[in-house]
Order: C-alpha cells, then structure tokens, then sequence
C-alpha cells in the first residue's frame, strides 16, 4: 500500500474498520439482547441505599407518562385492573372540601379528559400513586410464606416462584398497590424498577416524567438532593394514620387525598 | 363498567376473596361450635346432651375436612401450600392456619374420636371377617385391650383432651376472626371484637347444626326425639346466641357512636349493597325471629310437637342467619374503596372455580363424609346398628 493513498481510499477504509468493530460489538452486544440477560452490577451494595421517592403534586400534569413508562418497562398486564403505579385526578369544590371528586380512567393510562364543568373555585389536583415501600409494611407481615419481603435497600418485593395466590397481602395494603396477575396466578405490585436502580439507574416513571415530578431517592446517601427537599418543602405520606412507615413522600399532599 | 359507583383504586375492581373464603369461616366455625357442644357433656357434665355427644364430634370431624378444601381451591398455587408448614413466615397469621388446623384435627378430635370409640371399634373387629376385619383392626390401631382398666383410661385421656380440645376450638375460630380483624388497612374488619364476635357466632352455627342433624337423623331413623336432650340444646343455644347477638350490636353501636371517616362509607353500604344480606338476612331472619323462637319456649309452655318445629324452624334460620353473617364480613368488606370514596358490586358466577356451584358441592360434601363417618363409627345410643348392638350386648355397657 503507497503511502499516498488517495482520500477516497483512505475514508473506505476507516468506514470498513469502522463496520467491523460495530458489528463485533453488537454481535457480542446481541447475545445478551436474545437472552435478556441483566447487567451485572458488581458494585451494588444493597446495605448502603435506603430507597423511597418524591412526588411532587404541584409538578404532575397528569399526562400518564409514568403509567405507560410502567406497564411498558415492566411488562405490567394491559388491563385497567394492573397497575403498578397510576394517576388519580382530584376535584375538590369549595363547599364540599372532605368530599373529593376522583377519577383515575385506566389508572391514568391514556391521560385525561378535559375536565368537567364543575363552577368557579374548583381545586383541580394530579396525585401519582405507587407502592410506598413501607417500612413496616402490612403486605410483608401478612404472607404467610414470606413470598413478600423487604429487601435491604428498602424495596418490598415479591418471590413469585413462592407466592401461593391467597391475596391476604392484597386485603392489607391500604393504598390498593397489589393486584394478581392473571398469567402467573401471583401477586404483583411496583418493583421500584429494581433491575434498574440497582444498576444505578432511576425507575421507568421517574425516567419519563417530563417535569420532575418523581423523583427516586436514596435516603442513605447524604448527598442525595432529597434532604434539602423535605427541609425545604411541606412533605406528607399517604394514610399516616396507618403508621405503615411509607417511603414515598408528597409535596403538597392535600388534606383530602385517601 | 365493573359495577362501580364512585371511585376505587384501580387495582381494587376486582374482588379477591369470593363466596370460598365465605365458606372457610362458616365451616371452622361449624366445627368448633359442633366440638363445644360434645364437650358440655364431656366436661361439663351436662348429661341430657349425652345422645348428641358422638354425633357432634363426627359432625366436627366432617365438617374440619373439608375446612381447608375451599381455601385450596381458591389459591393460585395451591401445590405451593405445602411451604406454610415448611417455611412459615412466623409473623403471619395466616400462617399460622396451617399448624391450629393440624393441632385440632390430629391431636384433638381424631384422637378423641379414636378413644372414644376405642371399644366398639375392638369389639367390632372381633366380631367381623374379610375386609371388614382388616379395616377394622386398622381403625384399632391392632390395640385389643379393652379391659375395664383400659377403658379406664381411655376415659381419662379422652376427658383431658376435650379439656385441650375446648382451648383449641376457641382457637380454630378465634384465629380465624383474627385473620379479619388484624387487618388493620380495612375499617370493616379491623376491631379486637373481630376474634370473640367469629367465636360466639361460630359456637351459635355449630349447635344448631347439631341439633337439626340430631334431629334429622332420629327422623331418617324413625327413632323418638329426646326431648330432655333437644330442650337443653335449644336452651344452650338460646344462651349462646345472646351473647353473639349483644357482642355483633355492641360492634355495630360503637361504629355508629363513634362515627369515624369509615362510617360514611359502611352506613351507606349497608343501606343499600349489603341492606339484604345484614339487615334482613342476618339480622331480622337470621338472629331476631330465631331469638324470639327460642325465648319462647323458655318463657312459654309449648307441647313436644311445637317445640320440635320451633327447634328446626329457629336452627335453620340461624344457619342461614350465620353464614349470611360470614358474607357480610367477607365479601361486604371488599364492596367498598379503601379510599372510602366508592363502592364495587360482588358478581358470583356459577360453574367456575370460585362459583357458586363448587361453594355447594363444598356445603354438601360434609354431609357425606359425616353420612360415611357415621356407617363407619355408629353415634347412636339407642343401638339399631352393629356397633351399638355391641355395646348393648356386651357386658360392660355403655
């Protein structure tokens, strides 16, 4: 080969190099696509996270990106009976404050309709709902063969190779985050995207939220942006009275939401 | 779409536990109610209920069979239960099921049974040939001794079981009103009530179940119905039922007097999806007219003839009474949104496999293992059948 090589020549071949290592890469790259196999996340150390979320109510438009995000990333069962997460839509009236009007049309799924004429004065809200990984959760007391448990970081999760099917954890969430999966004839409920976050990545929902309104956080780590926000902001959890230890903490929880 | 007013959850739509979990708290409570009754003679030496005694303890046994049937039936993976025995997970009470359940079936009323009958099965296995020897001598365990020291203790280790026995009851049941009542995310369960109201409805439902197949049973046998015996059921059972009844409106006052956020949510419930089955059901048929019956023949003079009508009237009327009691807990507490913004509909279907069709066949299996049970382990006191004709032949009797 001269050394003068002519440019066509020479852009030939770097273009050739360049197919090559491309299609060595993806041909290693496609055994893992075929096998679905995980990431490996050598550096994961389950004991060193305490894993919850924010959902901030003044950010949520309600345009149910999370939701399909969710039922996508997690293959979650395309009825309007499965949800690992979902969006209710509230409507609180002036003269009738303990009394909201709620709606959640396919948990959220395809957005929602123009909302109804309801007169001046009308408080319209989004509340996100999803697991709140309690840490005192109802759900992992109930099982009666530990098929629900709590992982170190935090994450209630389900053995479903375990789980019998008898719905007692189903009967005791008081949020209503579990449903049966019709296929498997098992309890499923959120995950936290635990194939995600323990690979250093954030959760399907949160990942698609276009304003921030989820945000995952580690409790553990103090230089997680989370402690500035519950100083800073009125923070709630869904049914404290339950006493239930949730994870998932509102910013301007209206009084009225159940 | 899917029978909903107002709002629930998404995830809540569909009911979880249907008409077989309805079935589990009527049967366990069969059981232990039936197991109350046989030990009142037992124990508490109440003589004129003698001719129930063996009844009432096949009667438990039939129906504590079946117990688990319907719970297996409703699981996703019920060749996974076996791990409750295994692997509990100790802080579950429903894990707990599966040892109460194997405590009082194995070492409470089949031994009872088995000591109770301990001679008659002896006696019988001399007396037959073939197959029927050989079943026989199974049942004995190959254990001939039945000389008057043997049956001696028998007596005594049957007495100190019922004496187990009637703690282990109160616990089959009491343990089911807490499964209900320790879910604390449901208003409608959640109360320590829950445990004691299941118990004494439970010993209510097991005593009239008794006392009509006492009776039945001396009617297919044309036999004459012990009316000493009846009578002091009847009056047992009215006692019972006071107390059941005083401890349900207790719960249902204390709700209304206190008036918390669930209030809204059940008062409208029961005044419309559950009017039938509380209202009228449970509470005007299944408890008031039955109570009324009852008190009646304590306060009035009726013949044998009235009695025995009323007696069947009021236990059929409990029996209906009871399990509609069940209904309204189990499914009445999944009718509405734990948001307490909404209310769901119950759809029961009929051949499917939480339908109403395999609710029945479980309703009537029972009645032929107990119709078996009894071919093979004759309650009667009056003879009739071999092994009562044993036990008057023999020079012990009975």
């Amino acid at each position: 080969m001269s050394a003068d090589a002519s440019p066509d020549r020479r852009e030939f071949l770097k273009d050739s190099g360049r197919w090559i290592l491309l299609t060595g890469a993806a041909t290693l790259a496609w055994d893992f696509v075929v096998q679905g196999a995980p990431e490996q996340a050598p550096n994961y150390n389950a004991t060193d996270h305490w894993w919850g979320m924010i959902i901030d109510i003044e950010k949520c438009i309600g345009c149910g990106n999370c939701v399909r995000a969710c039922k996508a990333e997690n293959g979650v069962p395309m009825t309007d009976e499965s949800f690992r997460t979902w969006v209710e839509r509230y409507t609180i009236l002036p003269d009738a404050p303990e009394h909201p009007i709620v709606e959640s049309p396919n948990g959220g799924y395809d957005g929602f309709l123009d909302l109804k004429q309801h007169g001046d004065g009308a408080k319209v809200f989004f509340v996100p709902k999803i697991c709140n990984h309690c840490a005192h959760s109802p759900c992992v007391q109930v099982c009666p063969v530990g098929a629900t448990f709590e992982s170190p970081d935090g994450v209630v999760l389900v053995d479903k190779e375990r789980c019998l099917g008898c719905r007692y954890c189903v009967q005791a969430c008081p949020y209503g985050c579990r449903y049966i999966d019709p296929r498997t004839e098992t309890v499923d409920k959120c995950t936290l995207c635990y194939h995600r976050i323990t690979k250093g990545l954030t959760t399907a929902c949160c990942e698609t939220c276009p304003t921030g309104a989820r945000q995952l956080v580690d409790l553990k780590d103090p230089k997680d942006p989370v402690h500035e926000f519950m100083r800073t902001h009125m923070i709630n959890v869904l049914k404290p009275q339950m006493a239930t230890g949730s994870k998932v903490y509102y910013n301007a929880l209206d009084g009225a939401v159940r | 779409m899917h029978g909903v007013e107002g709002f629930m959850y998404p995830n809540e739509m569909e009911l979880q536990w249907s008409i077989l979990i309805v079935l589990y708290p009527y049967i366990t409570g069969l059981v232990a109610g039936a197991f109350i009754l046989a030990s009142l003679e037992r124990v508490f030496n109440v003589a004129a209920v003698k001719p129930t005694y063996r009844l009432a303890l096949l009667t438990a046994l039939a129906f504590l069979i079946v117990a688990p049937m319907p719970l297996q039936m409703h699981l996703g993976h019920p060749e996974r239960s076996w791990e409750m025995y295994v692997t509990p997970h100790k802080e579950s009470a429903m894990a707990m099921f599966g040892f109460v359940y194997l405590w009082y079936l194995m070492a409470v009323l089949v031994l009872e049974i088995w000591f109770d009958y301990r001679k008659e099965l002896v006696l019988t296995w001399r007396a037959s040939t073939g197959i029927k020897r050989q079943f026989y001598g199974l049942l004995t365990l190959w254990s001939d001794n039945i000389s008057p020291e043997a049956l001696k203790l028998d007596d005594k280790i049957g007495r100190t079981l019922t004496v187990i026995g009637i703690p282990s009851a109160f616990m089959l049941h009491g343990y089911v009103g807490f499964i209900f009542g320790s879910i604390k995310a449901n208003p409608w369960w959640s109360t320590p009530l829950m445990p004691i109201v299941f118990l004494f409805s439970a010993i209510v439902s097991g005593i009239a179940a008794v006392m009509l197949i006492y009776m039945a049973t001396c009617k297919l046998r044309r036999t004459k119905i012990d009316m000493l015996c009846v009578d002091t059921i009847a009056r047992y059972l009215y006692y019972a039922f006071i107390v059941d009844f005083t401890l349900e409106m207790l719960d249902l006052i204390h709700r209304l007097y206190v008036a918390d956020e669930s209030l809204q949510a059940l008062d409208f419930m029961v005044k419309t999806k559950l009017f039938v089955s509380q209202i009228v059901i449970q509470i005007i048929l299944g408890t008031l007219v039955p109570l009324v019956l009852l008190a009646s023949v304590q306060m009035l003079k009726w013949s044998a003839d009235a009695r025995k009508r009323i007696y069947a009237a009021a236990g059929l009327l409990i029996m209906i009474g009871i399990f509609a009691m069940r209904w309204n807990v189990v499914i009445g507490g999944q009718l509405f949104s734990k948001s307490f913004l909404g209310y769901t509909t119950y759809k029961l279907a009929f051949a499917t496999k939480e339908g109403l069709l395999p609710a029945i066949l479980f309703m009537i299996l029972p009645f032929l293992i107990l119709w078996a049970l009894v071919k093979i382990l004759p309650p009667w006191e009056d003879g009739g059948t071999h092994a009562g004709d044993i036990r008057h032949g023999s020079t012990t009797g009975a």
